[in-house]
C-alpha cells in the first residue's frame, strides 16, 4: 500500500472573475521515496503541498476524488486527528527561515514546541531531544543556538534549525517547500545534503518542491513537472532526458552545462505551451 | 586586591545595566528640560501680562514698574529660564491667579482625581478591549467579530457627553445603581485625610469603608464610560494586530508542528502583538491621564481636564502652564516607560 495517493486534487480560490482554479485535478502515488515536483513559480507547487497538509483556508477550497495518507482519508479526518498527524508524521519545511520561525520565540522552545504539541516527553527529556536533533543537522554548539532567537542565526543555519524541527519527530512524509531558494549559494547544497543524509537515514518519504530541475534530479527518485496547475509529465529522475512533453524539454534546453558554448540559453516558447 | 581587566572582555552585565541605566536618566532628564522650554516660551509668547496678572489693572506705573522687577521680568530671557527650571525643580509653580493658592498644591488635589479614574479606565480597556480584540481576529468574519467591530466602530462614533449625560440619567436618576456627579456623597466629604490624594485608596487605608463605598459608587460609571473608549479603541487595534500576525508564515509553521489552535492565537500571534500592544496603550492612557474634560464637565470631576479648561477660560497663565507641565510629564514617562518594555519584549530591540 502506498504511503499517499492523491486522485484528482483542485485547489481553487474566488476572485472577481469567478472561481481561479490553481490546481486543477492533479494524481499522484507516493511511497516511502523522494519525489521531486517542480515547475516555474506559479504553477500550483506550492498550493499542491499546502493542500496536502489541510492549510489552505477559506475562501481556497480544497477537492479531491481520494486523499488517503497511510489509510486515513484527509478530507474528512477530523480537525483533532489531523493535528495529531501534523509534525508527527506529516511535516513541512518552508521557504524562507526569516518568515517562518517565530521571530519572538527562542530556536529551542519552537523546537520542543513540537514535542509538547504530541505529549512526548517532559520538559528536561524535550531538551535533551532537540539538542539531539540540532546535532543531527550538524549544529555544532547546539547550547547556544537552543539559547538563540532566530533574527540571530544566518538563514543557512535558520533552516537547519526548519529541518531539525520537522524531522524531530520522525514523521513519515515531510514535504520540503523550495527549502534552499532563499538561502545564498553557498550553502544550498550543505543543507540540502544533511536534509538528504536525514531522510534516508531515518527511512522517511519526502516531496521536495523547487522551481530547479537539476536539484530536484539530484535529490530525488521520481520526478512529477507541473505546469500551469497541471502535471504535465511523470518520470524517473534518471530518465529526465527522455521527458516528452515540451514544456519539460524547454525546461532542460534552458539549463546551462558546464563547458557549452551557447551565447543564449533558450527560452520558453510560451505561445505554443499555451495551447496544450 | 583582584585587578579588574576590562580590555577585550565582553562588558560585564552589572556594567551594562548601569550604562544603560544612565542613558536612560540622560534622555530623560534632557526630554524635560525640552518641555520646560516649552511652557517657559508659551508662557512668555501669550498676550497675557504676568505683572498685570498680579496687580491688577487699574495699579500705578510705579508699583507695575517695581513688580516687574521683583518678578525678575527683566532680566535677559535665558537668565529667566534658568530661573524657570530652579523653581519648578523646587516645586514652585507659581501662585494660581485666580485662587490666589500655589498651582502646586492646586495640581496635587486634582491630578489624583482623574489619576484614578484613568487608571481604572485603561484596566476595563486592557482587561476587555485586548481579549476583544483577539477573539474578533481569531473568529474573523464570523458574528463574535461582526458585534465586536460595531463595539468598536461605537466607541469612533458616539460623543462623550451623549454617553456621559445617558449613562446619568440612565444609572443614576432612573435605576438608582450608581453615584451622581462629584466624587464623594456630599456628606462624606472630608471625612477621609487625603494621603496620596487617590480616594478609593486612601479611604481604604484608613478602613473608611462607608467613603470607600460612596467613592465606588460615584466613580464607576465615569470609569466605564472612559473604559469602553479606551476598550473599543483598543480592541480594534488589537484587532488589526492580529489579523497582520495570522497572515505570516510562522503561524503556518505552528499549525505545520500541530499546534492546537488555542496555542496558535495565544502563544505565537499575540506574543508578537504585545510589542505593538504596549504602545497603543500607552497612548491610549496617556490620552485619558490629559483629562477628559467631556467626562469631567458632565461628571462634575474635579480632575485635570476641568482644571486646565477653567485656567484657560481665566487667562491664569500659571495655573495653565503648571497643568501642561504635569500632562507633558506624564506623557514623557509613559514613553520611556513603554520604550523600557518593548525592549523587554522584543528580543529583536536588546541588540
Ligand atoms: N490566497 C490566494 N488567493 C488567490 N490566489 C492564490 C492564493 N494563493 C496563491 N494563489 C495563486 O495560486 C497560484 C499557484 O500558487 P503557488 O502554488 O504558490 O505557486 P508555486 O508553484 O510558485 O508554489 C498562483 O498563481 C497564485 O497567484
Ligand atoms: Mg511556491
Amino acid at each position: 500500500m502506498s504511503l499517499l495517493s492523491v486522485e484528482n486534487l483542485r485547489v481553487e480560490f474566488p476572485s472577481h472573475q469567478g472561481p481561479v482554479e490553481v490546481v486543477k485535478g492533479i494524481s499522484f502515488d507516493l511511497g516511502r521515496e523522494r519525489l521531486g515536483i517542480v515547475g516555474e513559480s506559479g504553477s500550483g507547487k506550492s498550493m499542491t503541498g499546502r493542500a496536502l497538509m489541510r492549510l489552505i483556508a477559506p475562501p481556497g477550497r480544497v477537492t479531491a476524488d481520494r486523499m488517503v495518507f497511510d489509510g486515513q482519508d484527509l478530507q474528512t479526518l477530523p480537525d483533532k486527528a489531523m493535528r495529531r498527524l501534523r509534525g508527527a508524521r506529516l511535516s513541512m519545511v518552508m521557504q524562507d527561515p526569516k518568515f517562518s520561525l517565530n521571530p519572538v520565540m527562542t530556536i529551542g522552545h519552537q523546537m520542543s514546541e513540537v514535542l509538547e504539541f504530541h505529549g512526548r516527553q517532559n520538559r528536561k527529556q524535550r531538551r535533551e531531544s532537540v539538542l539531539k536533533a540540532l546535532r543531527s543537522v550538524r549544529i555544532d554548539d547546539p547550547e547556544r543556538v537552543y539559547r538563540q532567537y532566530p533574527h540571530e542565526v544566518s538563514g543557512g543555519m535558520g533552516q537547519r534549525v526548519m529541518i531539525a524541527m520537522m524531522v524531530i519527530l520522525e514523521p513519515d512524509l515531510m514535504i520540503a517547500d523550495e527549502p534552499t531558494s532563499a538561502l545564498d549559494v553557498s550553502v544550498q547544497s550543505q543543507v540540502l545534503d544533511i536534509m538528504d543524509d536525514l531522510i534516508r537515514y531515518k527511512g522517511m518519504g519526502l516531496i521536495l518542491i523547487s522551481h530547479d530541475l537539476n536539484l530536484v534530479s539530484r535529490y530525488c527518485d521520481r520526478i512529477l513537472v507541473m505546469f500551469k496547475g497541471r502535471i504535465v509529465e511523470t518520470c524517473e529522475a534518471g530518465q529526465l532526458h527522455q521527458a516528452t512533453h515540451p514544456y519539460t524539454q524547454g525546461l532542460l534546453a534552458s539549463v546551462p552545462v558546464l563547458n557549452e558554448h551557447r551565447n543564449r540559453l533558450p527560452i520558453l516558447d510560451r505561445i505554443q505551451l499555451g495551447s496544450v | 586586591m583582584t585587578a579588574v581587566r576590562l580590555s577585550a572582555r565582553p562588558v560585564p552585565p552589572s556594567l551594562r545595566w548601569l550604562k544603560t541605566g544612565a542613558g536612560f536618566l540622560a534622555t530623560l532628564s534632557l526630554t524635560f528640560l525640552g518641555l520646560l522650554l516649552i511652557t517657559f516660551v508659551i508662557g512668555r509668547v501669550v498676550p497675557i501680562d504676568p505683572v498685570l496678572a498680579v496687580v491688577g489693572d487699574r495699579a500705578p506705573q510705579e508699583v507695575y514698574d517695581a513688580v516687574k522687577l521683583e518678578m525678575g521680568l527683566n532680566d535677559p530671557l535665558w537668565l529667566q529660564f534658568i530661573h524657570y527650571v530652579g523653581s519648578v525643580l523646587q516645586g514652585d509653580l507659581g501662585m494660581a491667579v485666580s485662587s490666589q493658592r500655589p498651582v502646586i498644591e492646586e495640581l496635587g488635589r486634582v491630578f489624583p482625581a482623574t489619576l484614578e479614574m484613568a487608571t481604572l479606565g485603561i484596566l476595563i480597556g486592557v482587561f476587555i478591549g485586548v481579549p476583544a480584540g483577539v477573539v474578533a481576529a481569531a473568529n474573523q468574519g464570523r458574528w463574535v467579530d461582526q458585534v465586536i467591530r460595531v463595539i468598536g466602530l461605537a466607541g469612533y462614533a458616539i460623543p462623550a457627553f451623549w454617553l456621559g449625560l445617558v449613562g446619568l440619567a440612565l444609572f443614576y436618576a432612573h435605576l438608582h445603581w450608581v453615584g451622581g456627579p462629584g466624587r464623594l456623597d456630599i456628606f462624606m466629604e472630608g471625612l477621609v485625610k487625603p494621603k496620596t490624594g487617590l480616594l478609593l485608596l486612601d479611604s481604604a487605608l484608613a478602613g473608611e469603608w462607608g467613603v470607600f463605598r460612596s467613592a465606588v459608587s460615584h466613580i464607576v460609571l465615569p470609569a466605564f464610560i472612559l473604559g469602553f473608549f479606551s476598550l473599543a479603541y483598543i480592541a480594534r487595534m488589537t484587532r488589526s494586530f492580529m489579523l497582520d500576525q495570522l497572515s505570516q508564515e510562522y503561524i503556518v509553521t505552528a499549525r505545520v508542528k500541530g499546534a492546537p489552535e488555542r496555542v496558535v492565537i495565544w502563544r505565537h500571534a499575540f506574543r508578537a502583538i504585545r510589542i505593538q500592544l504596549v504602545t497603543v496603550i500607552g497612548l491610549s492612557f496617556a490620552q485619558l491621564l490629559e483629562g477628559s474634560v467631556m467626562i469631567e464637565t458632565v461628571f462634575s470631576w474635579p480632575g485635570i481636564g476641568n482644571y486646565l479648561t477653567n485656567a484657560l477660560l481665566n487667562a491664569d497663565m500659571n495655573a495653565v502652564l503648571g497643568a501642561t507641565l504635569v500632562i507633558g510629564a506624564v506623557f514623557i514617562g509613559i514613553n520611556r516607560l513603554s520604550d523600557l518594555l518593548y525592549r523587554i519584549l522584543d528580543p529583536r530591540a536588546r541588540a
